[in-house]
């Protein structure tokens, strides 16, 4: 989301330079107007960008040197920094590989390694379930909620409803759905079932699935939304030409409508990508990502380790590796997958 | 021009802390206004043209979801009798909630450099760690009558031969229970060992009634058995070398890992238990117990207040309540090293912070004289340290608790505090994995060795 922001802003700020530079008062040679004007627009940078720009340096630049300071550290968060010991990649180690001491390397293996590798297969695993359920299943909704029939506006605010909750509000609601003794244990006892043995939120089978459920319950609202948007813009005479030309419905939809709105899925997929990597809150409401990391992400994992056990150095490091697994992924899908959406834009505006 | 800065910098600064100060001074909650006049008992700070300090206290005493804070409004009247005393001293109180305030506000505060003077301090690895950094006050020379008198209590908040804080709030736990439920299963007698509660266990179970409640969703409740079964197995050496050089090669944590999981596999905790929550809600271990639909809970002297939270607030159900509700100490294993006297236990107390004004440990020292832990006992209803204090309790099972806790050969801090949150917090997970089927007794340990390598 932040790459997709920066470009953008990038673009805009490429055009508007050409722009000035291609326009016609360089014509007129007077240097004073140039002089104030030069003035004029630096004033404005300032007063625009400036208070956003120190926000961003305070609130995010500083955070994330220092974050990747801290990596190099073995530190409580209690004792004073300067008094750290300096410990190189080590905290990285102990996360990929269970570090380089010898003596250490099975114990840290099982204790910090493997629950690192199994929260960030957790955020693969829900990238890929996001583009084999989500996906289609949304695109089935917008698809259907494109046609006119009665009440469909209210169709489009219930589906779109649990995007605008809050991930708190929706978290402790699904607890409470969840509980031991709560709605889903006794419905699965009135049909003649029995829940999952550990708890629905708790079972070492079922939790992820659970919770991947409310997950997509919860996003699926974005992705039909958008589509939706997508396919308001597609031309209503090419899908009247296909009819009239005999296609059936099925066959306009998949030969007009999806492929026209491939840029809108292809935007949706990478909001989708970095969500799935950065997923935090709802996992953390739904108690911290299971008490044994049954649904654990990369971010639960580092904010439980990190924070609640003062592991400030390793829990740093996880941030940096985290960061890095983002910045990686969001720029090889703007450079594979984007890149035909984007140089089309760019042709377009030209 | 480096004059002019710096003298602006020092301008800016006076007039902002001038500006704090006020703030301060004039908020509504939580400050104790000067009063006019004051009774002064002789000592320096009292001369009425003494210098003005304020004090900046930090306490875990919030309101409660239907607005009563006795704790919060006792500690305020604590503060105001204080400064009637000592004219000179203001005292700008903060009550933040318990997690907030260990986990993020205090932590943050000592970083920061701007720390408060007096606040909330646990006991333990973790006092022990912000001792180590040089955070704290050593009180052991200026509190040292307050140290004698308040006895073993005491133990928690040293490090080495140094006192970094006081406690104003001490108890042990043991086991809560409804008599009611007891009764209806043909319990008659309150079981003193594993045995006689794996007998009672199964009374229970067949008489339709879950045996025990545990939250084991917030983890600790659960890791609570497991410290138990530890201070049973082990020596108290062994205990020693574990909190004080992290040494977990005593056979006797492994011991305690499968006594757990022998008591686990005789399923005496309710459904899904993994899933549920200590006091949060009908449905959490707390509320089960409290509304009748389990018998018992392994918990700290506090579960009562939690209890009483689950009824609807008139005399007569809370005495309702206290009437069925009734304890026993945690029962004795049929082997181990440990002291079977011994208990588990816990506290509140006060640090201040190493650059407080004086004055911080002469109040610290009023709280936690005889007649405020009295007050303490008779308005909040909790447990004094101060044994002068021990008569103003008057709830018959805290009375009962605070015996338990007089006749312990020792009582041992609750292990994650004593081993701080790096190796505490991976026992706690280590346990509750085992709870959830995933760890077994070398697990925990391993789990807690590692953590100590990163220490």
């Amino acid at each position: 989301m932040t790459a997709l922001e920066t470009s953008g802003v990038g673009q805009g700020s490429a055009v508007d330079a050409n722009a000035s530079a291609a326009g016609p008062r360089p014509v007129t040679p007077v240097t004073n107007h140039k002089r104030r004007d030069n003035i004029r627009k630096w004033g404005e940078i300032t007063l625009f960008v400036g208070p956003a720009l120190v926000l961003f340096l305070t609130f995010v630049v500083y955070p994330v040197i220092s974050a990747a300071r801290y990596s190099f550290y073995k530190w409580n968060g209690v004792s004073q920094f300067s008094d750290a010991e300096f410990i190189g990649f080590e905290n990285y180690a102990r996360a990929l590989f269970g570090g380089t001491d010898p003596d250490l390397k099975q114990a840290f293996t099982t204790q910090y390694s493997q629950p690192f590798w199994e929260a960030l297969g957790h955020n693969f695993a829900i990238i890929g379930l996001s583009m084999a359920v989500q996906l289609p299943l949304a695109l089935l909704i917008a698809l259907t909620l494109n046609r006119k029939f009665p009440g469909r506006p209210s169709v489009r605010v219930i589906m779109f409803a649990p995007y605008v909750l809050s991930e708190v509000i929706a978290g402790v609601m699904w607890l409470i759905i969840f509980d031991p003794n709560g709605i889903a244990t006794d419905f699965m006892h009135s049909i003649g079932l029995n829940p999952p043995a550990g708890g629905w939120l708790e079972d070492q089978t079922w939790a992820f699935w659970v919770v991947f459920f409310i997950i997509t319950w919860k996003y699926i609202g974005l992705a039909i939304i958008l589509f939706l948007a997508g396919l308001s813009g597609v031309p209503e005479d090419l899908q009247e030409a296909a009819s009239i030309d005999g296609a059936s419905w099925w066959q306009v939809q998949w030969r007009i409508n999806i492929p026209l709105i491939g840029p809108t899925i292809r935007i949706w997929a990478f909001l989708s990508l970095i969500g799935s990597i950065q997923l935090f809150d709802m996992v953390w409401v739904l108690n911290q990502g299971g008490t044994t990391g049954q649904y654990s992400t990369i971010a639960t994992y580092m904010m439980q380790i990190g924070f609640f056990r003062s592991d400030w150095g390793y829990g740093s490091a996880i941030a940096v590796i985290m960061f890095f697994i983002s910045f990686a992924v969001a720029v090889a899908y703007m450079l594979v997958v984007l890149r035909n959406d984007n140089t089309d834009r760019i042709r377009k505006a030209r | 021009m480096t004059n002019s800065r710096r003298g602006g910098a020092i301008t800016a600064l006076f007039v902002s802390t001038a500006l704090v100060l006020a703030a301060c001074s004039s908020s509504d909650s939580g400050t104790t206004e000067e009063p006019t006049t004051g009774a002064t008992n002789g000592t320096a700070s009292d001369a009425p043209n003494a210098e003005p300090v304020t004090l900046t206290w930090w306490h875990n005493g919030v309101a409660g979801d239907a607005g009563e804070n006795a704790l919060g409004d006792y500690w305020d009247k604590v503060a105001a009798d204080y400064t009637a005393m000592h004219p000179n001293v203001t005292i700008d109180i903060s009550q933040i909630q318990n997690e907030d305030l260990q986990k993020t506000r205090i932590p943050t505060a000592l970083q920061s450099g701007d720390a408060p003077d007096l606040f909330q301090q646990w006991g333990g690895g973790e006092m022990a760690a912000q001792a180590a950094a040089g955070y704290l006050m050593d009180l052991t020379e200026s509190n040292a009558d307050d140290i004698t008198r308040l006895g073993g209590g005491v133990a928690p908040w040293q490090a080495g031969d140094n006192t970094y804080g006081l406690p104003f709030q001490f108890g042990v736990e043991g086991i809560w229970y409804r008599k009611s439920l007891f009764e209806k299963a043909g319990i008659i007698e309150e079981p003193t060992t594993m045995a006689e509660l794996n007998t009672d266990v199964q009374k229970l179970k067949d008489a339709g009634i879950v045996p025990i409640a545990v939250g084991a969703g917030d983890k600790w409740p659960a890791a609570h058995w497991w410290y138990n079964f530890a201070l049973r197995s082990c020596s108290q050496e062994a205990l020693n070398a574990g909190t004080g050089s992290y040494d977990f090669s005593d056979p006797c944590w492994i011991d305690a890992g499968d006594q757990l999981n022998d008591f686990i596999g005789t399923d005496p905790f309710q459904p899904q238990f993994t899933s549920t929550v200590a006091q949060t809600g009908a449905t959490s271990s707390a509320g089960l117990v409290a509304t009748g639909q389990a018998a018992m809970e392994l918990m700290g002297q506090w579960n009562v207040f939690v209890y009483e939270g689950f009824t609807d607030g008139s005399d007569q159900a809370i005495a309702d309540l206290h009437e069925d509700l009734g304890w026993f100490p945690m029962p004795a294993t049929s082997s181990g090293a440990g002291d079977p006297t011994a208990a588990l236990g816990g506290g509140d107390g006060f640090s201040c912070y190493v650059d407080a004004p004086p004055e911080c440990a002469d109040f610290l020292a009023y709280i936690v004289s005889d007649d405020v832990q009295k007050g303490f006992a008779a308005a909040v209803g909790g447990l004094p340290v101060a044994p002068a204090a021990a008569e103003a309790v008057t709830n018959p099972v805290l009375v009962e608790l605070a015996q338990v806790a007089g006749n312990a050969g020792y009582v041992q801090l609750w292990l994650d505090t004593a081993f701080g949150p790096n190796v505490g917090g991976a026992m706690n997970d280590g346990i509750v994995g085992m709870f959830g089927g995933q760890n077994s007794s070398q697990d925990i340990v391993d789990g807690m060795t590692a953590a100590a390598a990163t220490a």
